[in-house]
């Protein structure tokens, strides 16, 4: 406790909001990331099979993914556009001094997000006029820019993990960049694939588990089933392959971070078998209170040997690593983000063994309650790993370079407080309404199959063409002399 | 220099933010002035059906612009966010806003939502060019140095009251012009006459504030006044001008595409030239373009990855403003998304 209240009192006084406000929005962010990254190329597989086989229930679900991604996209760049002022806005001195080092990656991202932001409105916007085929092609770019923009992102996040590329000079500024080892860091390979698998997993495991719910609540039909069989089958691929790659880059830290991998499994003194502690609290003098003791087990997981040395967090000063109560925090996200991982491993592996042995869906009340769940755990997952990542990189914003408080803007913490209230007051806002809105959206959808169900008879939506109907539109919907004329303008009083 | 190329690049950022951008502000500026729920209830579908497809390209070259900020000149990035806190930190929200807002309006079924949202939407359109423009009057008035503390003198000069009034007459200049296309493409003649008066109305206003900035900037900031009435600066004081009234011409006569060139133009050439006024200083008289400079090898790959994206990127921008003018983006409507059966005829849309 001394130590910690001691590095506090040296803090200056607009360290704490800057933080908070970067992590509020950070962890906001985040949530719509795996949708931004992965939804487009789910998005995509339904469409193929779509038009591959002529499934107009296929073709409905992609449309409506498309209407859900219209938002979730916009909401995406708006709370993106916020981290790049922050960047300026909250941390100055770190742009300042290392922008030109590890800014290359941002440039990449940059542009291949603005790539994004324009096949995704062609996408979106293109299905009521593009031809069928040219729509689709002109998609299919879309995975691939995602995939570039998140290389640029994570560059400069594993550059600030493992800063390399550059020399100091006498004055503690760096000379000599050479981008490219800025660029591919040691820790860049690890932390691009498994976040990159991270982001598929989820976004798959959280469409599958809005269908799940549905099936819970009696919707089985056929809508449903692919709706829901779709996502979770990539899901399912990418959570084992998740697993191994999680285990890599756990791996990795150990070797490259060794102070962060010692607050991830709050590894105190340095030593050969050392036990692996599941959950349990830190305390300042490096005793751990309650948890789960397993002897050897840490040694083992590092070096697949009782005898491997693990460092300690005492390797270091204390004004050079994790305070007991981050390493806490950091230990808590790891745990619960591999104990989630594991669990969304077992699921599926039982969805796969069924499918392998049946030929179908797994039919157990049990699976799809825990698949409806699959979606929120992947979410909490992905946020406990990024918080392990970052809360275990303290006190650095670059690893053994910059101190966070020496990056810290110098604006008065009063004014930090009271942006992060309206930017709080602004996002809680912004995703209560976007979760209306989606609410919105599925009951208005639910309520057009319904009646269509009703309606049927003569005309299933099977025996449709591949691109649905497209001429009840079109002007249709300009409010023009006739108030009532607007069928999609939704003005009407 | 390298430098300089970089320089160049991101004045031509600023300068593609500022067209496209400001037209996409421009439309939220007469969502907001366009009256009641029911007087305002065509200029609105107008706005949102044209602006909807290109928004967010429109608005992602200020992400570009930052990163080139930061990447090639770190020293302008952190002494510009450190100085000018506030009014960035406001445009920050306001940004959030106006996207959440626009992006949620759409789906908004409720007359209430809707009102609520656009109402967010259009207000916040006006703020954030204004503190955006602010932001640049105080970096043009010499105001800003490296080092310079953030204090409401930075950005409330006359320069920089005028820049953000500037910012909004321009966006409002823009929009009016595309939309007056716009409504020609979505077959609303009476929205044409009501967008045309606006843009003449707006431009009439901008060189105005154009002539009062003349005046203020005199005064207030003397070395860019100097590089607006000489050289280079002035060569593209002149484009600027002529292009106005080349608009106006234009707008006068049967608005057709060209009248989006020459409204581009004004905005392009008026941004280019105070880039070109401040040489070589990216904040007048602190900081030149070389002391700004990042690492040499660090400017020789942004230079690369600019290029590389630009062979990328650009013809798929193109391809988007093509296909959005000629009528070839539509949004999802009901009918498509409620998997209905309707009217089976495939293709025959009536009214392209």
């Amino acid at each position: 406790m001394p130590t910690s209240l001691h590095l506090l009192a040296d803090a200056p006084a607009q360290l704490l909001p800057a933080r908070e406000l970067m992590a509020f929005t950070l962890a906001s962010h985040i949530i719509l990331v795996p949708l931004g990254v992965a939804f487009p190329l789910i998005t995509l597989v339904m469409h193929y099979r779509g038009l591959r086989r002529k499934d107009a229930t296929a073709l409905l679900l992609a449309r409506r993914w498309s209407a859900v991604m219209a938002v979730q996209f916009a909401l995406g760049i708006v709370t993106g556009t916020v981290l790049s002022f922050e960047f300026g806005l909250l941390w100055p001195g770190m742009m300042g001094r290392w922008g030109d080092v590890f800014g290359v990656g941002f440039g990449v991202e940059a542009w291949a997000f603005f790539l994004e932001a324009v096949l995704i409105a062609i996408y979106l916007y293109g299905w009521r006029r593009l031809k069928p085929r040219t729509h689709f092609l002109l998609g299919l770019p879309l995975p691939f820019a995602a995939l570039l923009g998140a290389f640029g992102i994570l560059a400069a996040n594993s550059w600030m993990n493992t800063p390399q590329g550059f020399s100091l000079d006498s004055g503690g500024n760096p000379v000599d960049v050479n981008v490219w080892k800025a660029i591919f860091t040691p820790m860049f390979g690890p932390q691009y694939w498994h976040f990159v698998v991270g982001m598929i997993l989820t976004a798959g495991f959280v469409v599958a588990g809005v269908y799940a719910t549905g099936w819970l609540r009696g919707r089985r039909d056929r809508y449903h089933r692919l709706g829901f069989a779709v996502p979770f089958t990539i899901a399912a691929v990418a959570a084992p392959v998740q697993f191994v790659l999680g285990d890599s880059i756990a791996r990795s830290v150990f070797h490259k971070q060794p102070v962060k991998f010692a607050a991830l499994e709050i590894v105190w003194k340095t030593d050969t078998r050392v036990p692996e502690y599941l959950f349990g609290r830190l305390q300042e003098d490096g005793t751990v209170k309650g948890g789960i003791k397993i002897p050897l087990l840490d040694s083992f997981l590092a070096g697949f040997s009782p005898n491997t040395e693990v460092v300690g967090l005492t390797s270091v000063p204390a004004d050079q690593r994790p305070t007991a109560t981050q390493a806490t925090i950091a230990h808590w996200a790891f745990d619960i983000m591999v104990l989630i991982g594991s669990v969304l491993v077992l699921l599926a592996l039982w969805y796969g063994l069924v499918w392998l042995r049946h030929r179908r869906l797994p039919a157990s009340k049990w699976f799809y309650g825990s698949a409806a769940c699959a979606g929120v755990g992947s979410v909490v997952a992905v946020e406990c790993g990024w918080i392990a990542t970052e809360v275990g990189r303290q006190p650095w914003i670059v690893y053994e370079n910059m101190r966070v408080a020496d990056a810290v803007t110098s604006t008065r913490s009063t004014s930090l407080w009271i942006m992060f209230g309206v930017v709080a007051a602004v996002y809680v806002f912004l995703f209560g309404s976007f979760l209306v809105v989606l609410l919105k959206m599925r009951t208005r959808w639910r309520l057009a199959d319904e009646q269509q169900a009703t309606a049927a008879g003569t005309h299933t939506p099977e025996a449709d063409i591949p691109y649905g109907p497209r001429a009840s539109v079109p002007a249709g919907d300009v409010p023009a002399a006739d108030p009532g004329a607007g069928r999609s303008g939704g003005e009407g009083p | 220099m390298t430098a300089d190329l970089i320089a160049v690049v991101l004045l031509l950022a600023v300068t593609a933010y500022a067209c496209a951008g400001g037209t996409d502000y421009g439309a939220g500026f007469w969502d907001l002035t366009a009256g009641g729920t029911e007087r305002g209830r065509r200029p609105r579908w107008l706005i949102d059906h044209a602006m909807a497809p290109v928004w967010e390209v429109n608005n992602v070259w200020l992400i570009f612009v930052l990163v080139i900020m930061w990447t090639g000149f770190p020293v302008l990035f952190q002494t510009v966010f450190s100085a000018m806190w506030l009014p960035l930190a406001l445009a920050a929200v306001g940004m959030v806003l106006r996207g959440a807002g626009f992006a949620l309006r759409k789906p908004a079924q409720r007359l209430a939502g809707r009102r609520l949202y656009g109402a967010v939407f259009a207000c916040a359109s006006l703020v954030t060019p204004f503190f955006l423009g602010a932001a640049v009057g105080g970096a043009a008035s010499e105001r800003v140095a490296p080092g310079t503390e953030a204090s409401a003198d930075v950005w409330t000069s006359p320069t920089s009251i005028v820049f953000g009034l500037v910012a909004i007459a321009t966006t409002a200049f823009l929009g009016a012009v595309f939309l007056t296309g716009d409504a020609r493409r979505f077959d609303a003649p009476d929205l044409v006459g009501y967008f045309r008066r606006r843009a003449l109305g707006s431009l009439a206003v901008l060189t105005v504030l154009a002539v009062v900035t003349g005046f203020v900037t005199h005064e207030d900031s003397p070395y860019v006044w100097h590089g607006l009435t000489h050289g280079l600066g002035l060569l593209f004081v002149i484009v600027a001008g002529a292009a106005a009234l080349a608009t106006v011409w234009l707008l006068l006569r049967t608005p057709g595409t060209w009248v989006r060139v020459t409204a581009v133009g004004v905005v392009a050439s008026a941004v280019i030239a105070w880039g070109m006024a401040q040489r070589p200083y990216l904040l007048p008289t602190s900081l030149t373009v070389a002391d700004a400079a990042g690492a040499p090898s660090t400017l020789t790959w942004l230079a690369i990855v600019t290029l590389v994206a630009l062979v990328v990127v650009m013809p798929a921008v193109v391809l988007l403003y093509w296909l959005d003018t000629h009528g070839e983006l539509g949004e999802l409507t009901d009918s498509e998304l409620s998997g209905g059966s309707g009217n089976p005829g495939d293709g025959a849309v009536r009214d392209s």
